[in-house]
């Protein structure tokens, strides 16, 4: 009876490590930045070149910085999310136009609609190396001291705005 | 005899025309060896199973020439490995350091090991002890065979 268990409960095992395999995403690779400061930038908008904004500006506030391109697929399937998240709530959400042209930026906003308070212009991905972003979109959740909370890699779904997001900004924002 | 002679020069002078001393693959070799030697350890998170070395990743490329860039304002291996994981995580390094939470990865396939060459050894320690009609062929069909 023993050595007919022994396989069995070694296939079991095997089993159960493989099924853990399956469910997990190598995609969501934690970010060491959560519970750390923001990292620091300053650059123009992407509306308005004479126009700066840096990181500090934002302290005091509790925001979103959401990753987008006008050349990425995801981003356009996330953004109606976005539109109507930000529709109705007084939201400081910033974009971070990575890597991409003004102009093409700019009339991506007038054709799909324009949610973000101010979309930084980040032509190089400089902002972009320093947070970390290696996948866009990407969000992040940052609070009142200037530290990220939460950080979502890929298109937002609306479960994660549901079940992380908005919870955070409410405890956040108390 | 002349005619040879100027044709003989004529083919060797040619040669030279077409040689042409190899171009350096990039500006610095030194750096450049020292920044791919460095790339090489790390992951690329676009593709993950490549390293920025081989990548053709959009990230990729400009990580090595951020490797490059650091590497020129004299920074050292240590310096950038740190900004690479202060950014994307232990999880860039193909030898993540170790602690707590890698230490199964470190010390399992060790482990695995000796748990496997510990059992091959009691296996075979209590063979040895067995009389040799264990080692008997089973009858064909022995209802007895079945414990």
């Amino acid at each position: 009876m023993k050595r007919v268990l022994i396989p069995l409960v070694l296939f079991i095992a095997l089993a159960v490590f493989l099924a853990l395999g399956l469910k997990l995403d190598p995609r969501e690779v934690p970010s060491p930045l959560i519970g750390k400061p923001a990292p620091d930038f300053k650059t123009e908008t992407l509306a308005d070149p004479s126009r700066v904004i840096q990181r500090d500006d934002l302290r005091g506030k509790v925001w979103i910085l959401n990753v987008w391109a006008s050349w990425c697929g995801a981003c356009r399937d996330e953004h109606p999310l976005l539109v109507d998240f930000a529709r109705g709530r007084s939201l400081t959400l910033i974009g971070l136009n990575y890597k991409d042209e003004r102009s093409a930026g700019d009339a991506w906003l007038a054709r799909f609609g324009n949610p973000y308070t101010d979309s930084l212009f980040d032509p190089q991905g400089r902002i972009g190396l320093d947070y970390g972003v290696y996948g866009v979109p990407e969000t992040f959740v940052i609070d009142r001291q200037g530290v990220v909370r939460y950080k979502h890699i890929g298109a937002l779904t609306p479960e994660a705005l549901k079940t992380k997001v908005e919870p955070l900004l409410a405890q956040l924002s108390k | 005899m002349r005619r040879w002679l100027i044709s003989a020069f004529l083919c060797l002078i040619s040669g030279w025309s077409l040689a042409q001393t190899a171009r350096p693959v990039a500006e610095d070799p030194v750096l450049e060896a020292r920044m791919l030697a460095l790339a090489t350890e790390l992951r690329c998170l676009v593709c993950q199973n490549q390293t920025i070395a081989d990548s053709h990743a959009e990230l990729a490329i400009d990580l090595r020439q951020q490797i490059r860039d650091q590497l020129r304002q004299g920074r050292d291996e240590t310096q950038i490995r740190a900004f690479m994981t202060d950014r994307y995580g232990d999880f860039v390094l193909y030898r993540p350091p170790v602690s707590e939470r890698t230490a199964l990865l470190w010390f399992g396939p060790g482990m695995l090991l000796v748990l496997g060459l510990a059992s091959l050894i009691f296996i075979l320690r209590r063979r040895s002890r067995l009389g040799a009609e264990a080692f008997d062929p089973d009858e064909a069909d022995d209802p007895a065979r079945t414990p």
